[in-house]
């Protein structure tokens, strides 16, 4: 029972810490223009870009966009909870804890998956203000519940990256190359038929893709069921991205404890 | 000719410091290679007249401005972490000098995403390069270079107590690429944005490359763009005077 309760309190109160402690973006002079204003304007510019194109309809572009934009949060903050404590002096202590590395782990997904759940909400809002973009409300749990899923999925790749981080010099570029790879191969504003095969290939493995066509279907009318299909397979690229940065986390620890190179820039 | 070398002096050595930066060099350049490379799918894939030139000098100058909007909005953060700030300040040479090198270096930073940028389209796309007046668009191409660079000077010195001025950076990228007209013709916009398309010199550089390439009537448009670049210098210069004299007086210039 206390066991229960420590991994408990280790993933919802070690992760809300780890967080706020290790999100560099976090303060509002930074969130707001990063997190908030950034998406919004690449929501904007990319749905005129497809009016001028008269490429897809504008909900096309805007759930694209604004499923897309979740993986930021995910995608950098994901990064940035792991690497983080390597450049703050703080990975030492933190691996000579006995805590548990599954509840270390996972507690710091939660909060990363509720705050791309918000960045595109927020994207999404907007852009029903601005554009025309206007989901039934009936639509509106379904979305939210593939806009969560997806960002899950992107969480799944930052920490993967961050563990990388365990290792590598300069994530961060890492973690920049990965989020404009996304927004390319994942079919975001290019349909993905259009894109040579391999690109497509390569997108249907990374998260976002699935989900943001299973949000486009949603956001047209179709039941959460119909996209079923969909969602599950995003719900698998997340366990298996989640799943693969646990499993490195825990190689790259045990490595770095045997070559004595945990603090090594 | 002291203000000439300074100048030069300054624009060489923090070019080579950015050339040699994974961030702001190497991604610099590759950053907009993935946006032209959308670009160069969504009008391939899209309906309309416009030519995938159009697009792949449009994406050219989204280099430009991505690496200049960035960098400048952090110049005098990094100057300011580094510890220079104060040594930069005290230095007998007016400090416009030697902020204005730091902002062109990263405005010619950018000329090499744009040279990457038409070499990407011409092998990967096809993108035949036809030029209408070669010699309008050699001139065409520094002209809109220093005038972005004057605009990252200005937003350098505008934001310079602001403590987290990178992200402002950040955010200024799509909305300048929206405004300016980079890949979207203004006639889509709402019509309250065009007078701040107007007041914005990208807006004209990227016209006059356009015109050059294409074909048109592009001198008045660069004279237009050097024009609003040499009012972004002068109030940049009358700015810092302002601001440093402001920072001085409350001892806050490396506190901001």
């Amino acid at each position: 029972m206390s066991s229960l309760r420590s991994f408990l309190r280790l993933f919802f109160v070690g992760g809300l810490i780890s967080y706020r402690a290790l999100f560099n973006w976090l303060r509002p002079s930074i969130y707001i223009p990063t997190m908030l204003g950034a998406p919004i304007f690449q929501i904007l510019f990319f749905t005129y870009l497809g009016r001028f194109r008269d490429l897809e309809s504008d909900s096309w572009f805007v759930v694209g966009n604004a499923v897309q934009s979740c993986s930021m949060a995910a995608v950098y903050a994901g990064t940035m909870t792991i690497a983080n404590e390597r450049w703050m002096g703080t990975l030492s202590p933190l691996l000579a804890s006995p805590a548990n590395r599954a509840a270390l782990f996972l507690g710091r997904s939660v909060p990363l998956i509720a705050n791309g759940l918000f960045v595109s909400a927020v994207g999404l809002g907007v852009s029903s203000l601005l554009l025309d973009f206007h989901p039934a409300a009936s639509s509106l749990p379904a979305l939210g519940l593939v806009v969560a899923v997806s960002a899950g999925s992107c969480t799944g790749f930052g920490l993967l990256l961050g563990s990388i981080g365990l290792r590598a010099r300069d994530v961060l570029f890492g973690a920049n190359l990965a989020y404009f790879l996304m927004l390319l191969f994942c079919g975001v504003n290019v349909p993905l038929d259009a894109l040579p095969a391999w690109m497509e290939a390569i997108g249907r493995a990374l998260p976002l893709t699935h989900g943001i066509e299973a949000a486009r279907e949603v956001a047209a009318g179709a039941a959460l069921g119909e996209v079923a299909g969909l969602v599950w397979t995003e719900v698998g690229i997340a366990v298996a991205y989640g799943a693969s940065a646990y499993f490195l986390f825990s190689y790259f620890e045990r490595e770095s404890r045997r070559r004595a190179s945990l603090e090594t820039m | 000719m002291k203000t000439l070398r300074l100048l030069a002096l300054g624009w060489g050595l923090h070019f080579k410091m950015l050339s040699r930066s994974a961030f702001d060099g190497v991604l610099g350049v590759m950053w907009p290679l993935f946006f032209a490379t959308i670009a160069f799918f969504m009008f391939r894939a899209g309906g309309g007249g416009a030519t995938l030139l159009y697009a792949a000098l449009g994406a050219s100058v989204m280099g430009i401005w991505s690496a200049t909007a960035v960098a400048a909005s952090s110049a005098l953060q990094r100057e300011r972490w580094q510890g220079t700030l104060e040594l930069l300040v005290a230095a007998p040479s007016h400090f416009s000098l030697v902020l204005l090198p730091i902002t062109l270096a990263m405005a010619t930073i950018g000329v090499y995403s744009m040279a990457a940028t038409l070499l990407w389209g011409r092998f990967l796309f096809g993108i035949e390069i036809h030029l209408e007046h070669p010699l309008l668009f050699v001139l065409a191409v520094p002209v809109t270079v220093g005038s972005i660079g004057m605009l990252g000077f200005l937003l350098s010195v505008t934001v310079v107590r602001y403590r987290t001025a990178w992200a402002l950076g950040n955010a200024f990228e799509y909305p300048v690429w929206l405004v300016c007209g980079f890949l979207v013709p203004l006639s889509l916009l709402p019509g309250w944005v065009r007078p701040i398309s107007w007041a914005l010199a990208p807006t004209w550089g990227i016209r006059a490359i356009r015109e050059a390439a294409l074909g048109g009537a592009p001198v008045a448009d660069l004279a237009i763009c050097a024009g609003l670049g040499a009012c972004y210098a002068a109030a940049g210069i009358l700015l810092v005077e302002t601001v440093l004299r402001s920072a001085r007086a409350h001892a806050s210039l490396s506190l901001s």
